[in-house]
């Protein structure tokens, strides 16, 4: 049973074939661990979560009608809805009420298709320049006065009604919250992809040396990781703000900086048991550098583990990040991450639940992707099923 | 032996297990596995019966499956029957009614089975208070009978202790006394002696043997090593490839094998001895009282505590030769044959060709690391599993002869694996593709690759199966033979060491018991634990030749 694949009929070449002698291509570990985590559906499914996600952060953006940081002062808090703004109902009311903004009253009003009439009728004069009031509006555009009556009182305007869509509903400044949700996504992404690979670079490195060369250089290090840990994260992003100043590359750096510290214990327990390992042994036995032990044996088998452990720290740092925004330490207005929407929409609850609700489905869904990936793998990448 | 065995047959009408045409099969992702194809087994109230095999034939998970405990991607088929009902087709719960207490098993591995934060007492008595309805008093007391039973010496006092504190065949024997506990009908033990030292082994088959006569109940015994079935078993299943090719009596199968492959599994004890070098051979190793301690860290603060593990040892081995060392695990052997190497820190002096070696420094020792390597005896541990075999090889290249092309590396990574006769097209594979057998010759390779004067061969034939291990002496006698290479061969197999070696060392706690030529220890030892190690090894050897 130890043998699953014999080694002499490679399963994956057929017999017979002339060529099958130059090409013996080997199965290796990663090999096996890819194919279970294909064959792990809940990974794979959530695996497709991931990348429709990532791929609406970045596509949906430039897709969107809706530019992320546009205000639609007539629009703000609307619910999410398939259907277009204005509303029917709305349309009138709306009209009406910027005609009388512009200090004309309306005789009779009139909407034939996309288009609404209305005569208007002042004491004084009317002013032309009345249609800005109705072009200013974000319900209509393309208004033009006409059919002046001779005293130059009476008019008649016509608007196109200027319909939108609002899939997502708006935020309490009237921006479109599907394209923020979308570059929300972006920004979390990022963070969480570009911080986590900090951490796990640091972190592998440092915890690696630390286990391998172990006695009094293990000692100090860990140590250094210890007085690290003590310091205060917020206390530690405050200060790298004040010196630096507010950035977006600093994020991946604080966060970054501190997430390292796990990794740096995981690998070097994990290096801890390797370093004892008979190949290990070998490698010394033969005369290889500490480096290329390192290099070639050491870290190649912590991966697992570091692999596991950085899905698992992605969602992690997105949350971090969410946090800092949410302190005004993160990302600032008008760009825009998931946790700043969610904090958003948590004090908009009442009454414009939706500017809580979206985001956070694609919050939670990134999350839950990247746990059920991060579980994957760790049954894929698990040697005991061997 | 004959006798007991024909006293056990007369008790053998009566089947207490029966197993018919039981398949075994398992789902991988490189398509189905069969197992077990189709294997009759049964075994009689009383009766003894011995399952071998080599790896990988099948004879471990035919069992496992008999008790309901395949790992998840397995299938059965066939019929087990117990009492007239078929095992294969019961619920867990009543499974559970039948395993574990009518049908016990123990396994290799007597580390791993207990756990570490109970006391045996506690670990004995639970399954009888939670299953049994015992009381705690009543089942404490049941306990301790067991541990008599197994023959633990001061049982009052062991059954307080932690698995930690007892040795390895004490904890085989508590593993012995819980399978006892709800005296079962059988008993199937799953290599029970192969991780231990052989003298142990002796005392453990002594304890079986002695229990099944006392207790009457019948023993499937599985092992890959034919001198223990020789001695205990009175039944015999040959299994080869997930079938039974030979069944029959102990001694029809020794005496009269039909099948060669039975034939091959019985000519597995390696044979022969090393031809000896000439007397003006030069010396090339020469060991003057080496020490090696080790500090146990028992805290940050206080002074750290010394093992020591290699006491004054001293010889001297000739271009050609191979020393043996033998003794039993803790001996200490393995720690001499690193520090005959330089990897841990000694004192005393080690001269290769005449240079002190002991002190130098890493970097110092670098240039001699090529003439000096090790072979390990664990073929799965020693290769890293995350390079090719052909990156394991050359990486010795890679630091001693710097100047060759990566192309000229894989050449002779090639011709280092044709050394060991393995195909080269195989260098593009990983380790867990391939066999024990094939992964020791991999090792193997490894070291051969930097044309090196000296060899440790640490236990390099100890995890391996009878046959394979005969292929693999043989391996290291070739090139021994046509490289003219030093040996220093570290086992506690004494077979092995006698078909390998020109002078032996006998080591115990670190000190040299006693030295000498191969012949002269084997044929005259002087000291009695010596006469003992023999003895205990060669049981078996001796049950054959009578």
């Amino acid at each position: 049973m130890s043998t699953i694949s014999s080694p002499q009929t490679p399963p994956d070449q057929p017999h017979g074939d002339p060529a099958v002698h130059q090409e013996v291509r080997g199965r290796s570990l990663w090999d096996d661990a890819r194919d279970r985590l294909l064959a792990n559906r809940a990974a794979m499914a959530s695996l497709c979560v991931l990348v429709l996600i990532t791929i609406i952060s970045i596509l949906g953006p430039m897709l969107s009608p809706h530019p992320f940081d546009k205000v639609y002062r007539d629009y703000v808090k609307v619910p999410a809805s398939l259907s277009a703004y204005p509303a029917e109902d709305e349309v009138e009311p709306a009209f009406r009420s910027l005609l009388k903004r512009a200090r004309v009253s309306i005789d009779s009003f009139e909407r034939t298709g996309n288009v609404v009439t209305a005569i208007v009728t002042s004491k004084r004069e009317i002013d032309p320049r009345i249609v800005r009031y109705a072009d200013r509006s974000d319900m209509f555009s393309g208004a033009t006065l006409g059919d002046f009556s001779e005293d130059g009182k009476s008019a008649v305007m016509q608007a196109d009604i200027a319909f939108v869509h609002f899939y997502f509903g708006t935020d309490s400044n009237g921006r479109d919250l599907m394209t923020r949700t979308f570059i929300a996504g972006r920004v979390s992404l990022t963070i969480g992809l570009l911080a986590t690979i900090v951490a796990i670079a640091i972190g592998v490195v440092y915890g690696a040396t630390s286990g391998y060369l172990g006695g009094r250089v293990d000692q100090s290090m860990m140590r250094v990781v210890d007085v690290l840990y003590s310091l205060p994260f917020i206390f530690f992003v405050i200060m790298l703000v004040v010196f630096f100043g507010r950035n977006f590359v600093l994020m991946f750096i604080a966060v970054g900086a501190v997430e390292w510290l796990d990794m740096a214990r995981i690998v070097r327990g994990q290096t801890l048991t390797i370093k004892r390992q008979e190949y290990v042994q070998a490698a010394e036995a033969m005369g290889v550098s500490d480096g290329g032990i390192l290099r070639r044996h050491v870290i190649p088998n912590t991966l697992g583990p570091v692999v596991v452990y950085m899905t698992l720290l992605v969602p992690k740092v997105i949350l971090l990040e969410s946090f800092l925004s949410f302190l005004g330490l993160g990302v600032q207005e008008p760009m825009t991450s998931w946790g700043v929407l969610i904090s958003e929409g948590a004090r908009n609850l009442q009454g414009a639940y939706w500017m809580l609700i979206f985001p956070s489905i694609f919050l939670t869904s990134t999350l839950f992707a990247l746990n059920f990936i991060g579980d994957g793998l760790r049954d894929a990448l698990d040697p005991k099923d061997r | 032996m004959t006798e007991a065995h024909s006293s056990n047959l007369q008790l053998s009408n009566e089947t207490v297990l029966e197993i018919k045409d039981l398949t075994v099969d398992f789902e991988t992702p490189t398509g189905p596995v069969h197992a077990v194809r189709g294997v009759d087994i049964h075994v009689a109230r009383g009766e003894t019966v011995a399952i071998v095999g080599e790896s990988g034939s099948g004879k471990s998970q035919a069992m496992m499956a008999a008790m309901g405990l395949l790992a998840s991607n397995g299938r059965t088929g066939g019929t087990v029957i117990y009492e007239d009902r078929n095992l294969l087709g019961l619920s867990i719960r009543q499974l559970n009614q039948v395993r574990g207490k009518k049908i016990t098993m123990i396994f290799q591995e007597p580390m791993t089975s207990l756990d570490p934060l109970y006391t045996i007492g506690r670990q004995l008595a639970e399954p009888m208070v939670v299953h049994g309805g015992l009381s705690w008093k009543a089942a404490h007391a049941k306990a301790l009978d067991l541990l008599k039973l197994v023959n633990i010496p001061e049982p009052e006092h062991k059954i307080k202790a932690y698995p930690h504190e007892m040795s390895g065949g004490q904890r085989q024997r508590v593993m012995i006394a819980m399978a006892l506990a709800n005296d079962p009908d059988v008993l199937i033990a799953d290599e029970p002696t192969t991780a231990l030292d052989v003298t142990t082994q002796a005392q453990i088959l002594v304890l079986l043997k002695e229990l099944q006569t006392r207790l009457g109940m019948a023993v499937i015994f599985i092992t890959h090593d034919l001198g223990i079935v020789r001695q205990i078993a009175d039944r015999v299943y040959v299994m080869k490839n997930g079938e039974v090719v030979e069944e029959g009596g102990t001694a029809q199968i020794f005496d009269t094998p039909s099948q060669p492959y039975t034939r091959m599994l019985l000519d597995a004890e390696p044979e022969g001895a090393k031809l000896p070098v000439k007397a003006d051979a030069q010396i090339l190793l020469e060991a003057q009282k080496i020490s090696v301690e080790f500090a146990l860290d028992t805290g940050f603060f206080s002074a750290p505590h010394l093992l020591r593990a290699v006491d004054d040892v001293s010889f001297s081995l000739r271009t050609g030769q191979t020393l043996g060392i033998v003794g039993e695990s803790g001996s200490g052997k393995s720690t001499l044959g690193r520090a005959l190497l330089n990897l841990l820190p000694s004192d005393g002096r080690v001269m290769l060709n005449g240079r002190q070696i002991v002190g130098l420094s890493r970097q110092e020792m670098r240039p001699l690391r090529k003439d000096l390597q090790l072979v390990f005896q664990d073929p799965f541990g020693s290769l890293s599993p995350r390079l090719t075999v052909g990156q394991i090889i050359s990486e010795g290249l890679k630091v001693h002869a710097t100047e060759l092309s990566g192309k000229d590396r894989d050449r002779r990574a090639a011709q280092a694996l044709e050394e060991v006769a393995l195909d080269p097209v195989m260098r593009n594979r990983y380790p867990h593709e391939f066999s024990g057998g094939q992964r020791q010759r991999i090792a193997i390779a490894r070291a051969m690759v930097l044309k090196p004067k000296l060899v440790v061969l640490d236990e390099p034939t100890s995890a391996l199966d009878r046959t394979v291990q005969k292929q693999i002496v043989d391996l290291l006698r070739k090139l021994q033979e046509e490289h003219g290479l030093t040996y220093v061969f570290i086992s506690h197999d004494l077979a092995v060491v006698r078909a390998m070696a020109d002078t032996v060392m006998v080591m115990r706690n670190g000190k040299v018991v006693e030295a000498g030529a191969t012949s002269h220890i084997f044929e005259a030892p002087q000291q009695d634990y010596t006469k003992e190690l023999i003895r205990a090894a060669f049981m078996t050897a001796t049950a054959r030749a009578s």
